[in-house]
């Protein structure tokens, strides 16, 4: 089973959908149902890497396969190149432990074509997946756009007024992207080729040692960071976002923010930061200028919204600024900020997309002035919707607190420490919308007669918050979980960017746990 | 040996998610609060039975490390907790008074329809401010810092229905939140800095160590301990933070008594003497800290004249006395700024509740009567002292403390503060002058508040004055034993030249004698000088009484004409010096503008403009194109033709 864990992964969602298709289309019931356990099963074949301690002690790539696919000589070669490692690790569990959630959300959300709907959905997490554990670049490449065709409808066929713009911008943004990446790539493949370096297809660990020009590498950063860049978004690019959202289904914003803005600010860790590393120096101090931008720009933006999704939409661009702020500190804490920066933004603001869907369910809008004294009415869902707000606030004790503080000590310690004091002030102004909107929606008076009959959550719906609750405090309080598989290969991944991980020696917490005595010298503070 | 340290903030803890999870089933109000009630207690009993452990241990500094929180390279956060004399007074304090105000709550908060989630955020709290005083090190006490910033917004916004609630609400956590930009930029820079001398560590028994690889006065420390201080103003109310604080009397009384006067509030304070030894090392910003500290005290002095609320002239009250706070911090008085922190708790506490229980007996009295005056305006009061026998006694005994009378405990706390402020090497007769000022003036307006709400005649509605009760047991005992504490809480730190030996002082002597030592008063030995120094304040004191006794109670008409003559400047500070409507002119005015803008101008109009401006460009040209594949076939011939007539053309004029 280990041997193919990956691809059955991947694929049962695929074969999944194909069974959807036998199922008469006026069986709701049975569709989602169906979805449901197809998802679930796929979170169940995917658990044991979570539980594997050997991303604990090797940095390296873990459940192997491979297969030779398109072989057309030294021209055109190709493998079915899989692999996980600790980067990759807790992103794909994120997207199978988010994706019950999703068609959990969407039981009463989606009133035509189910069976198109579910479909759509499972496509998109067999290609999710695959991009995350792809080693060939080429793999890699076509399961990118494999995701985008369902997205594309999702928004464009269950979306709401607007949802043609919305749909043809999001994809024209990421095509145009896409094609700069995929020129990219071939480039990078036939430099190989010509320059006789041992070569294993489009694979990854192959190229990581090719030794490019540093004109070459500047391109190719260009080319691949301006296609993920769109992707993660930052400012400038990050327009098709807000239209996506709001326009897009519930289920369908939720793996947006969780899963796929993911896509973007992974290929910066695993694609294009390893493989042109001598790049990095000229173009960090600008992306991280855009970085800080997106933190400032998109919360100030953020704040004064009438939408409550668009306010959410517009706070993922803050959110992915702090995450890739720490992704450019190229150091530990920078990098692990960032990395579970992006889990956490999985967690937070897909809640947030559900709690706003919630809502819409409920009422039909998603306008600020139309709601008001929810929390008399709703005191349940008032307090989940209070804990997450408080966790994309970054609470400390919450898990939007360990992502933020990491990436910020991270750019703090790094070159970036101008970029990082401004990106601080993101810590107020996250208060502020934030805080604004829960106060506009939830607080006060009941004055619209349409909120005087709202019904609190059901337990569906609690059901679907309480593992993202979970989750909230599981990270906010004990992260090492995911820090010690994440640990060795983030090391590998910053050796690889050129830069030399120090690990000092140092304290050592007190063996056994709760003894107080000795852990202190018994001597006075300080002698200075 | 003091491994059940962790109880002391887990009792709190289990009570508020008990009661968050439980409390709307169980609806039985006595169960709610003695569970909420007797987990603070046991807390304190924990609590007490470590810090009289601490009190008989030749070792004073203790550290207990639970788990480890975060683990990435140099970076190695613990759960880890901290005992030594300073953390010891705070847990106290803390699970002291904090039980106190739970059993107070018990009576006060009866009948209210989020009985349950009134006591799941005041066990919250009370968990918060344990886990800000035992953290080990800077991470774990940030968390109790945000978190009680976190029930602070939780507290005020308690009557969520009321818009001015929630602004309240808002308005604390995100003034809280510029100061907690502050404590993180300090705390970043503190840990590269000292990372990259080969520290890398945040705890506090290690920075303390190990903080003179950084050099003394230097740039860095500087920036660091400023950076720090402004978390500290925005937490405990300084200027130019404090403007959340007045506010936040929105919240229910006991939430002002516990977490706005005795304990969040003080937070600051308690972290500088955290890091004392950082902050000796930065003269530049302590001399910060003693004139922010001096001004407040003085400035929220003079806001306190002029308010009719009684609880709004408390708050200012607080401001202003933690601006002693800070002064005393400031000047290297460390001990006597904990020791304030201290009495104050205990004299302040007692007036919350007791201005509680009286708007407690006027709210009964309204409701008897059917008439929805405002409990809280002094202008309905008057006269209570009949009413409210206890209520009055412990209120003004503790009064007496917060102006510095003799005897009475905040006379020791205070008078030490402004001793220092003269004497210390960073001390200045003009810090002193405006403290000693600023306590005539603290005298003034509180006597003018006990003059208006206890003496004279009453004013309340005739209809509805003789129905004020006195408050039941469950109020009444926390105002005894609080007003006890009032009075006798400064006995533990009488100072030398009075005959003591300042035990306080010597019980926090492993916390700071060693930079306390740096600032120790030149003035030493001038017993004389001191002597005078404090009868100058008994002075100015007694001034302040006098006053109040003749505006107030000699010829109550003087306020009326005071007011008339000075229109201009009573308006003024009536309203507040127009600090907040400055704030929103300069901050958040500006701050919605550019959002707007930025979202109007440049994200919809300019990207998406250009974004936009592509695709028309680009269908325009496919508009175009598209006459080139018109299926005519005279269309391509023609096209032919032309091709033709330029290549020929070309070929030949080159």
């Amino acid at each position: 089973m280990a041997d193919y864990l990956l691809s059955t992964m991947i694929f049962f969602p695929l074969l999944g959908m194909f069974v959807l298709l036998v199922i008469p289309r006026d069986n709701d019931g049975l569709l989602k149902g169906f979805t449901l356990a197809v998802s679930l099963v796929t979170f169940a074949i995917s658990l044991p890497l979570a539980f594997d301690n050997v991303f604990t002690t090797s940095g390296g790539m873990h459940y192997r396969e491979f297969y030779e696919w398109i072989n057309i000589g030294k021209f055109f070669q190709m493998n079915y190149n899989l692999g996980v490692d600790g980067i990759s690790l807790w992103l794909v569990m994120l997207t199978t432990f988010i994706m019950p959630i999703t068609v959990l959300s969407t039981w009463n959300a989606v009133e035509k074509n189910t069976k198109g709907f579910m479909a759509m959905l499972l496509l998109l997490e067999t290609g999710m997946l695959g991009a995350f554990v792809s080693l060939d670049l080429f793999l890699f490449y076509i399961f990118w756009e494999l995701m985008l065709i369902p997205m594309y409808f999702l928004i464009g066929i269950w979306g709401g007024k607007n949802r043609i713009y919305a749909a043809v911008k999001f994809f024209i943004y990421t095509a145009v992207g896409s094609l700069l990446m995929l020129v990219a790539i071939i480039f990078v493949y036939y430099y190989a080729v010509q320059s006789g370096a041992p070569m294993n297809g489009f694979g990854i660990e192959e190229f990581y040692k090719l030794d490019l020009p540093y004109n070459a590498q500047f391109w190719l950063f260009l080319a691949f960071g301006f296609s993920f860049a769109i992707k993660v978004p930052m400012f400038p690019l990050h327009t098709w976002l807000p239209d996506a959202h709001t326009e897009a289904p519930t289920a369908g914003s939720v793996i947006l923010a969780a899963v796929l803005l993911k896509m973007g600010t992974y290929g910066y860790v695993r694609f294009a930061m390893p493989l042109f590393p001598e790049a990095l120096p000229t173009f960090i101090p600008f992306l991280a200028l855009l970085c800080v931008i997106g933190i400032i720009y998109g919360s100030l933006v953020a704040m004064m919204q009438e939408d409550v999704k668009k306010l959410v939409a517009y706070s993922s661009v803050a959110h992915l600024g702090f995450v890739m702020l720490g992704v450019f500190a190229m150091n530990l804490q920078g990098l692990a900020g960032g990395m579970i920066q992006m889990i956490n933004h999985g967690i937070s603001t897909g809640a947030l997309f559900l709690i706003v869907g919630f809502i819409y369910e409920r009422r039909h809008t998603r306008l600020i002035t139309e709601f008001g004294g929810l929390a008399t009415k709703m005191p349940i869902f008032a307090t989940i919707f209070m804990i997450i707000t408080f966790s994309s606030v970054g609470l400390p004790g919450t898990n939007g607190f360990v992502g933020e503080f990491l990436a910020l000590m991270g750019a703090f310690e790094s070159g970036l420490r101008w970029y990082a004091v401004f990106a601080t002030t993101g810590v107020i102004l996250a208060a502020v919308y934030m805080l604004w909107m829960y106060q506009r929606v939830m607080f006060g008076k009941v004055t619209n007669p349409a909120n005087e009959n709202l019904k609190d959550l059901s337990l569906r719906e609690i059901v679907i918050m309480l593992p993202l609750l979970l989750f909230v405090f599981w990270i906010g309080v004990y992260p090492n979980t995911f820090f010690d598989k994440m640990n060795p290969a983030m090391e590998q991944a910053l050796e690889q960017m050129g830069h030399k991980v120090a690990v000092v020696e140092m304290q050592k917490p007190a063996e056994g746990g709760a003894h107080g005595h000795g852990a202190a010298p018994a001597t006075n503070h300080g002698h200075n | 040996m003091y491994s059940n340290l962790w109880l002391i903030p887990f009792f709190p803890l289990v009570g508020s998610i008990f009661n968050g999870l439980f409390g709307k089933k169980i609806k039985n109000e006595a169960v709610i609060g003695a569970i909420a009630t007797g987990l603070m207690f046991c807390s304190f009993l924990v609590a007490a039975q470590n810090f009289f452990r601490l009190l008989g241990d030749t070792e004073k500094i203790h550290e207990v490390v639970i788990a480890s929180w975060m683990s990435i390279g140099q970076l190695q956060v613990n759960w880890e907790f901290l005992l030594d004399p300073l953390s010891a007074v705070m847990i106290m304090v803390v699970t002291g008074v904090g039980t106190l105000i739970h059993l107070y709550s018990i009576g006060y908060m009866h009948g209210e329809e989020g009985y349950y989630r009134f006591f799941c955020y005041m066990n919250l709290f009370a968990f918060s401010m344990l886990m800000l005083v035992l953290g080990g090190n800077a991470l774990v006490m940030f968390i109790g810092w945000e978190g009680v910033g976190l029930c602070s917004y939780l507290l005020i916004g308690y009557y969520y229905e009321k818009k001015s609630a929630s602004d309240a609400a808002k308005k604390a956590f995100v003034v809280n939140r510029i100061g907690d930009f502050g404590f993180l930029c300090g705390l970043l820079t503190l840990f590269w800095t000292l990372g990259s001398k080969g520290v890398w560590t945040l705890n506090f028994v290690q920075i303390a160590e190990h903080g003179h690889v950084l050099e003394a006065g230097g740039l860095v420390v500087t920036v660091v301990t400023l950076c720090f201080f402004l978390g500290a103003t925005g937490k405990s109310a300084q200027i130019p933070l404090y403007t959340w604080l007045p506010d936040a009397m929105e919240g229910p009384t006991p939430v002002s008594a516990l977490i706005h006067a005795a304990t969040m509030v003080t937070a600051g304070v308690y972290m500088i003497g955290r890091m004392n030894g950082l902050f000796a090392m930065a003269p530049a910003t302590m001399m910060t800290i003693a004139i922010i500290g001096a001004c407040t005290a003085f400035f929220a002095a003079t806001i306190g004249f002029a308010q009719n609320d009684i609880k709004r002239v408390l708050a200012y009250s607080t401001v202003s006395q933690l601006g002693y706070m800070f002064l005393a911090m400031g000047v290297g008085a460390f001990s006597a700024g904990i020791f304030h922190l201290m009495t104050h708790a205990f004299f302040k506490a007692c007036l919350f509740l007791g201005s509680g229980s009286v708007i407690h007996g006027l709210h009964h009295a309204y409701h008897h009567a059917h008439l929805h005056d405002d409990p809280q305006d002094m202008r309905n009061m008057g006269g209570i002292r009949k009413k409210q026998p206890i209520t009055f006694i412990t209120f003004f005994v503790s009064t007496l403390a917060i102006c510095g009378v003799p005897l009475f405990s905040g006379f020791f706390s205070k008078d030490e503060i402004l001793w220092w402020s003269f004497g210390s090497t960073r001390g200045h007769w003009v810090l002193w002058l405006m403290g000693a000022v600023a306590a005539g003036m603290t005298a003034f307006y509180m006597f003018r508040l006990v003059f208006m709400t206890f003496f004279g005649e009453q004013k309340t509605d005739p209809r509805a004055k003789d129905h004020i009760p006195e408050s039941p047991l469950t109020i009444t005992i926390p105002l005894m034993v609080l007003g006890f504490l009032a009075v006798v809480g400064g006995y533990v730190g009488v100072p030398k030249i009075l005959g003591g030996i300042n035990r306080f002082e010597h019980f926090l002597a492993p916390v700071f004698e060693h930079n306390q030592h740096h600032y120790e008063i030149h003035a030493h030995g001038a017993a004389s000088t001191e002597y005078l120094m404090m009868a100058i304040s008994v002075g100015i004191a007694t001034f302040g009484i006098f006053m109040a006794w003749t505006m107030y109670v000699k010829n109550p008409e003087l306020p009326a004409k005071f007011t008339a003559r000075f229109a201009g400047l009573y308006k003024a500070v009536f309203n507040k010096w127009y600090i907040d409507e400055l704030y929103d002119f300069v901050f958040v005015n500006p701050c919605k503008k550019i959002g707007t803008f930025l979202w109007r101008g440049i994200d919809v109009r300019i990207v998406d403009g250009v974004v936009n401006g592509l695709a028309w460009v680009v269908k325009g040209l496919g508009a175009g194109l598209r006459y080139t594949q018109s299926g005519y076939l005279y269309n391509y011939a023609m096209a032919m033709v032309v091709g033709v007539v330029v290549i020929v053309g070309f070929y030949i004029f080159n």
